[in-house]
């Protein structure tokens, strides 16, 4: 194993372990709150690529501009999900709000089928590079990080610092102690849903500046956030962050040590691990 | 009245749904239906339906295109020019009937079967890309129809016995072992080389002829892996194929891949003196990624430069049937503004291979046409075609021959243009080492 190859490949993984994390931080975040699986969460991801892809082809506006509308839509799009599709079964069994928001999933999927087909798109968007020694770093992927990072202080402001995110907070911790002191809980469960679709549409458009996409690039997203979720603790938005550049480092360093391919076996044996060893999660509560 | 009303809309939404999920088909020509008796003799016209399936949409749209393009220009070409001639006075006037195949495998099994069960056409082309190549060669051998393959190297698939496909492409284990002659040529003292390819059935084919012919010519394969199809992110092979410090990086697999691939080697600053990449250099939207195709070789079934004639033909004992190369290109950019692509080369192909063999048939009967087919050793603006007819090989590609492009800048314009760099008997240009 060259070190100069390990280096490079735990950089590159770490960067793109912040992007994994903030795409896990909108499925916990919304799990948290209401105990909803969010199985929309990938198609939304690749929602987020295409409205970067549209806003800079059709409108010609900067990709990064872009992507504080995407933040926008994200939200408003999120609240239209929870009053369309969740808020009706909100209190239903578990598995009902799975099948809601997996129908959201098929609908997103099968309308931006039609609509943009499955033929990859790119977002052509170059910031030069930085290299020392074998390590290569481009500049599309460190504001990638440097956004991600200001995204997720953003939301730990928001959750900690002001009203509505303290609702939230009160809202996860017990709903119905929260209502009792005046909370109106369906109001904050429509803000966590909107915020939880937000991250998840500003990491797809992220990633839609470092990678070309298709309207089913978000399932693969998807998945790695569920492992990511697992590790960091279900509705631990820090242990997500956390989990998701985790899970990009491991996948850095393992790249380097075995075939490609078998990369993602060794992802799902430590998903296994954890689930068997720590249910709750790396920092999660013992269980 | 109420049901007349849900019958109209159910009509309607049927309408709707039909027409947004493909079902093109080009217009008839003048002339078409089953008979009209021409003046002055028993002239009986005939429509020919050639039925394919074409990938508009997924990972294989780009190169899918081009050769539906070529296809639908030789239709055109064959119209204009009367039909189908056979001996018997019998006309045919081809037609063509495709459905959007999404690059999937099992759209193209369920397409392959409509059109033979439900769209009854006579001959069938086949969709582009090995994988979709080898579930429409089951289908149609299954069914006892005949199908030209346009779009399909694989090996493995001519392989099993099959006696209704015939391919027009050079096989894939011949992708790359000219590309490790150019490299050995270019510069001797070049040993190490990494092979990271798709892992399909295409791209595996060429890298299990290329690796023991590497090998066998002194070569040092350093790096070997494979990636999933569909991937964009490079950064880990990058990173492996860094650490091995290669002289040269063969693989690649399609037009995406190769693609980005290319693209994330230039932007990690790799600086093997030598990439030779599959499918995607020969596409002339390669050059979408600027600098980065600057210098990337690519096996290429045909080019517009290439020099197949009449009197190519001649020196080589050939007949020489159909247009030009130059008149190919030329009707081909007047038609679609855009310059051919090998794949639009072997479209056009495959359906002229279909009309030769109808006219030596002198027949549409599957059996005869077969016949012509086995016979068939001719040059064509798109080079030498001959089928194998041993049992275990039947119909597999054993006489055209691959060229090998490279993107160069021209010194004048410092524009990006292709060259044809090998065999040395047809380059236009030399090959160029990155620096």
């Amino acid at each position: 194993m060259s070190l100069d190859a390990l280096v490079a490949s735990s950089i590159d993984g770490l960067m793109l372990g912040f992007l994994y994390g903030l795409a896990a931080m909108g499925l916990t975040l919304i799990f948290g709150v209401m105990r909803v699986i969010n199985l929309s969460h990938g198609p939304v991801i690749a929602l987020g690529m295409f409205v970067i892809l549209e806003l800079t082809t059709r409108f010609g506006i900067n990709p990064y501009l872009a992507l504080v509308l995407a933040l926008a839509i994200g939200l408003a799009f999120g609240v239209v999900i929870y009053f369309v599709a969740v808020q009706r079964v909100i209190n239903a069994p578990e598995l009902t709000t799975l099948l809601a928001t997996f129908s959201v999933n098929l609908m997103i999927i099968g309308l931006g089928t039609v609509i943009w087909t499955t033929s990859p798109r790119a977002v052509n968007v170059s910031l030069g590079s930085v290299s020392a020694g074998a390590v290569t770093i481009l500049g599309t992927h460190a504001v990638a990080v440097a956004i991600a990072i200001a995204v997720t202080i953003g939301l730990y402001v928001f959750l900690y610092r002001t009203r509505p995110g303290k609702s939230i907070r009160a809202v996860a911790n017990n709903r119905a102690a929260a209502e009792l002191m005046g909370i109106d809980s369906n109001a904050v469960l429509a803000l966590s849903f909107g915020l939880g679709t937000m991250l998840a549409m500003a990491s797809g458009g992220l990633l839609a500046t470092l990678f070309s996409f298709t309207i089913l690039s978000g399932g693969t997203y998807e998945t790695k956030s569920f492992v990511i979720v697992v590790l960091g603790g279900l509705g631990n938005p820090t242990g997500a962050l956390l989990g998701g550049v985790l899970l990009g480092l491991l996948e850095g360093v393992a790249t380097i040590a075995m075939p490609v391919g078998w990369v993602p076996v060794f992802e799902y044996v430590i998903f296994v691990l954890i689930l068997l060893l720590r249910p709750r999660g790396l920092l999660g509560p013992r269980a | 009245m109420k049901h007349i009303r849900w019958a109209g809309l159910v009509l309607a939404l049927t309408g709707i749904v039909a027409s947004a999920c493909g079902g093109t088909t080009t217009p008839a020509p003048a002339g078409g239906g089953t008979t009209a008796p021409a003046a002055g003799g028993p002239t009986v016209t005939k429509d020919l339906i050639i039925g394919f399936s074409a990938s508009q949409t997924g990972a294989q749209n780009v190169a899918s295109k081009k050769q539906t393009e070529g296809i639908q220009l030789w239709v055109d070409d064959v119209n204009k020019a009367g039909g189908i001639k056979l001996k018997d006075g019998t006309v045919l006037k081809p037609q063509i009937k495709f459905y959007d195949d999404e690059s999937k495998t099992d759209r193209v099994q369920q397409l392959y079967t409509k059109l033979i069960n439900d769209d009854k056409v006579d001959f069938l082309l086949s969709p582009y890309s090995s994988g979709l190549v080898k579930a429409a060669a089951v289908v149609s051998e299954q069914n006892g129809k005949v199908m030209i393959t346009a779009g399909g190297a694989d090996d493995a698939t001519m392989e099993q016995g099959f006696k209704y496909i015939y391919q027009v492409y050079t096989p894939a284990s011949k992708y790359l072992t000219g590309a490790i002659d150019l490299i050995g040529k270019l510069d001797p003292s070049i040993k190490k080389i990494a092979i990271v390819n798709e892992k399909d059935s295409f791209s595996t084919s060429v890298v299990q002829a290329a690796q023991p012919y590497a090998t066998g010519k002194g070569f040092q394969v350093v790096l070997s892996e494979g990636y999933d199809t569909g991937t964009k992110d490079f950064a880990p092979f990058i990173n492996k194929i860094i650490a091995a410090a290669p002289d040269a990086i063969v693989g690649g697999g399609h037009f995406d891949d190769g693609t980005t691939f290319a693209k994330q080697l230039y932007e990690k600053k790799v600086n093997a003196r030598v990439i030779a990449l599959l499918v995607a250099p020969p596409e002339p939207t390669f050059a979408d990624i600027g600098d980065a195709a600057q210098y990337i070789i690519g096996p290429s079934q045909w080019e517009t430069q290439v020099k197949y004639s009449a009197e190519a033909a001649k020196s080589a004992n050939l007949p020489y049937y159909g247009l030009t190369a130059k008149d190919f290109t030329d009707r081909y950019t007047t038609k679609y503004s855009a310059p051919p692509s090998y794949h639009s080369a072997g479209g056009y192909a495959a359906g002229q291979v279909l009309q030769k063999a109808l006219e030596d048939a002198g027949s549409t009967d599957p059996e005869k046409v077969r016949a012509a087919l086995d016979k068939m050793d001719l040059m064509l603006f798109y080079g030498h075609v001959k089928f194998s007819t041993d049992a275990k090989t039947h119909g597999k590609q054993i006489a055209h021959d691959m060229v090998y492009v490279q993107w160069q800048k021209d010194s004048y314009t410092n524009r990006l243009a292709t060259q044809i760099v090998w065999p040395p008997e047809a380059k236009s240009a030399d090959a160029q080492l990155r620096k």
